[in-house]
């Protein structure tokens, strides 16, 4: 087991893994994604009381749904560079956030286009939305936080301690946010809370929610690599990668 | 009692430069030693992480023997750390700045002692006067007055002579030695040159 | 216990010496609340309805202003190497200072609340409430604001961004206090949202510390 944890500490091991990982992944999201927008945008039956306008669910609940997973993820990995000083985990959760960000952004602009013909308007104080607007804050205050240090490593201790302080409010956010809801609710119904889906709506969502996963997964394998050697460009087996005849070669083909 | 302070294969790595690498670094009793080299070196980061403050860097710090970790209660207990800010309070008097400091060290509250340690540093007469009304030089020489006031072993002291007159310095440096000589030790850097003494070693960095 | 007793009267003297820093928050609240009437209507019927969110608002906004200077003198002079060398638990004694600046803070925000209430029509019988709300509430958001100010006292301008940490985290304690206020006009459900104020504080208790103290460690790094 810790030698497990070490070896993925390895910035140059996670280098290689990531490599032979990542076209699986993105093979994955484009056929999950592929498949899930046709069959979601396409064939699926129109809802009976939002006709066409529900379609956008299968953008809005994936966004939603990896915007808060995102934040987990980033906590994790910041209790695991915290816990056991390893750099990769820290550098996963810096390229993490502005795609977290970004998620929870989709999220809360699908969700204000859905409100047009379900409300009437852009916005809503719903509480789901009122909850993702929260969590876009989190996010900007990690990401800025971050950057705020002109030391890196500061900044990435300064970043996980506040995503590991912001992983236990959301929670408490969200129930109290409910509350408030419930409180004053002017909203005849809220978005996505449908009693029942059938079939031929449901399967595509749970299709596009893996495409969302694993096109999540294989973009951060692809930016925590650039991470790696952004960071590590002193070290040795990075110049020797870089200046690696076959490596070079290949790069011109490619080219 | 003997003290030992070890490090073994210190480095300190600042977002890809390293500071220092493979230092080894022995600090027993009765040893002045003064840590040297040009601005920017490392020696503050060095002394931070030698009192232990700073915990992202790579080797290992023992103490008497003992890995840090697991001796920093008694550590901490036999330290007087200087640093580079005096860590004194302008809108309290010299005497109540030194009350916080016997609290926060566990020492047990004692006016006799503050004035003395006030008078032994050229204080007396300045007890009860608003810190941020005496000159840098008499502010760096209340932080001084621990030195006296708080019986510790090991001093690890950061430019300590900085806006101190001639007279005080000699003082201090009669003081570390003293110190030195009755069985405690001082880790120290300054870019003043202290007099040669059989106890005095120097480390170059950098 | 006896550094951290010192540390609390240390803190609360230097404070005490310099009344105008325990002045600004509450001139800054009044001022706010003062803004309102003028911004939106004198109508004193529609001034009681949006008092309760008015009042916490401001009070949130008041109480953060002061929350940047919490640890920086400290930083700044080098006392807070001393704080994180002295033999004691670090997490006790930022408790120490956090609770020096509750005490002179957020308790004087609470005791003139139900002044400015009378000025934008509060109803009566929601006024203890309102004070009782703002003493629970304002003392976890001390809490939950020294982590900001802890994590963001090594930067040169931390301050808009302490705000941009803070605010977020602040949400819950506002949404019940608020609620207990407005309960309290309505006549019913004072106690559930007192009690999980408590709850939010207790909870605020025993976490906080050590995300201060963790943050502190950081901050020394530079």
């Amino acid at each position: 087991m810790w030698a497990f944890i070490h070896k993925l500490g390895s910035p140059r091991w996670f280098y290689g893994m990531s490599a032979k990982m990542q076209p699986w992944f993105w093979a994955a999201a484009v056929l999950l994604l592929v498949v899930g927008s046709l069959w979601g945008l396409a064939f699926a039956p129109a809802d009976y009381q939002q006709g066409n306008s529900f379609r956008i669910i299968y953008v809005h609940v994936p966004a939603a749904f990896l915007a808060q997973s995102i934040f987990i993820a980033m906590a994790v990995s910041g209790l695991v560079f915290m816990v056991w000083k390893i750099k990769v985990a820290d550098m996963a959760a810096t390229v993490m956030a502005p795609f977290g960000a970004v998620m929870t952004f989709v999220a809360l602009f699908s969700g204000a286009v859905w409100g047009v013909p379900t409300w009437g308007t852009w916005w809503m104080w719903d509480a789901r939305l009122t909850s993702m607007l929260i969590l876009l804050f989190l996010y900007i205050g990690v990401i800025a936080l971050r950057s705020a240090f002109t030391r890196r490593d500061s900044g990435s201790r300064a970043a996980s301690v506040l995503t590991m302080v912001g992983v236990i409010n959301i929670p408490i956010i969200k129930y109290s946010v409910d509350w408030w809801y419930t409180l004053h609710q002017t909203a005849s119904f809220t978005l996505t809370s449908r009693p029942t889906m059938p079939t031929q709506m449901w399967l595509p969502l749970v299709i596009m929610l893996l495409g969302f996963y694993c096109f999540f997964i294989a973009i951060t394998l692809m930016r925590t690599r650039s991470e790696i050697l952004r960071r590590e460009a002193s070290k040795r087996w990075v110049q020797e990668l870089l200046t690696d005849p076959m490596l070079s070669t290949a790069t011109k083909k490619a080219r | 009692m003997s003290l030992h302070l070890q490090a073994r294969g210190l480095g300190c790595e600042r977002d890809d430069r390293w500071l220092f690498k493979g230092l080894d670094l022995d600090i027993h009793s009765g040893e002045v030693v003064r840590i040297e080299g040009p601005n920017g070196c490392g020696k503050t980061t060095l002394l931070k992480i030698l009192s232990g403050q700073l915990s992202d860097y790579q080797g290992a710090l023992f103490w008497n023997g003992t890995v840090m970790s697991k001796a920093r209660d008694h550590f901490l207990a036999n330290l007087l750390y200087l640093g580079h800010a005096p860590g004194i309070k302008l809108g309290l008097s010299p005497l109540e700045n030194l009350a916080w400091y016997q609290a926060l060290s566990g020492e047990k509250d004692d006016e006799e002692q503050r004035l003395n340690a006030l008078e032994s540093i050229g204080l007396a007469g300045f007890e009860e006067v608003p810190t941020g009304q005496l000159s840098a030089g008499q502010q760096r020489r209340v932080a001084l007055a621990r030195l006296t006031l708080t019986p510790r072993a090991l001093w690890v002291l950061d430019e300590p002579f900085t806006a101190i007159d001639r007279n005080g310095i000699a003082d201090l440096e009669r003081q570390l030695v003293a110190h030195a000589k009755a069985g405690g030790c001082v880790l120290v850097t300054t870019h003043h040159d202290l007099p040669a003494s059989p106890l005095l070693r120097q480390v170059a960095l950098g | 216990m006896i550094a951290v007793k010192a540390t609390l009267l240390r803190d609360l003297t230097l404070l005490l010496r310099r009344r105008g820093e325990i002045l600004n928050p509450l001139v800054f609240f009044a001022l706010v609340i003062t803004l309102f009437p003028m911004a939106i209507s004198p109508d004193p019927a529609l001034l009681a309805i949006i008092a309760p969110g008015l009042l916490w608002v401001a009070a949130l906004l008041a109480a953060l202003l002061s929350l940047d200077s919490l640890f920086r003198s400290d930083y700044d002079d080098g006392s807070l190497e001393q704080l994180l060398l002295a033999p004691h638990s670090l997490a006790a004694l930022s408790l120490a200072k956090v609770a020096v600046h509750w005490l002179l803070t957020g308790l004087p925000l609470a005791l003139i609340a139900p002044l400015l209430g009378v000025m934008l029509s509060l109803p009566t019988g929601s006024y203890a409430v309102l004070a009782l709300s703002l003493a629970l509430g304002s003392a976890s958001l001390s809490l939950i604001g020294a982590i900001g100010a802890a994590l963001t006292v090594g930067l040169a301008r931390g301050g808009v961004l302490l705000s941009l940490l803070v605010l977020p985290l602040t949400i819950p304690v506002l949404i019940f206090g608020v609620g207990a206020v407005q309960a309290a006009i309505v006549g019913s459900g004072v106690a559930a949202h007192l009690a999980i104020l408590g709850a939010l504080l207790a909870a605020s208790l025993m976490l906080a510390p050590w995300a201060i103290a963790a943050s502190l460690r950081i901050s020394i790094n530079g």
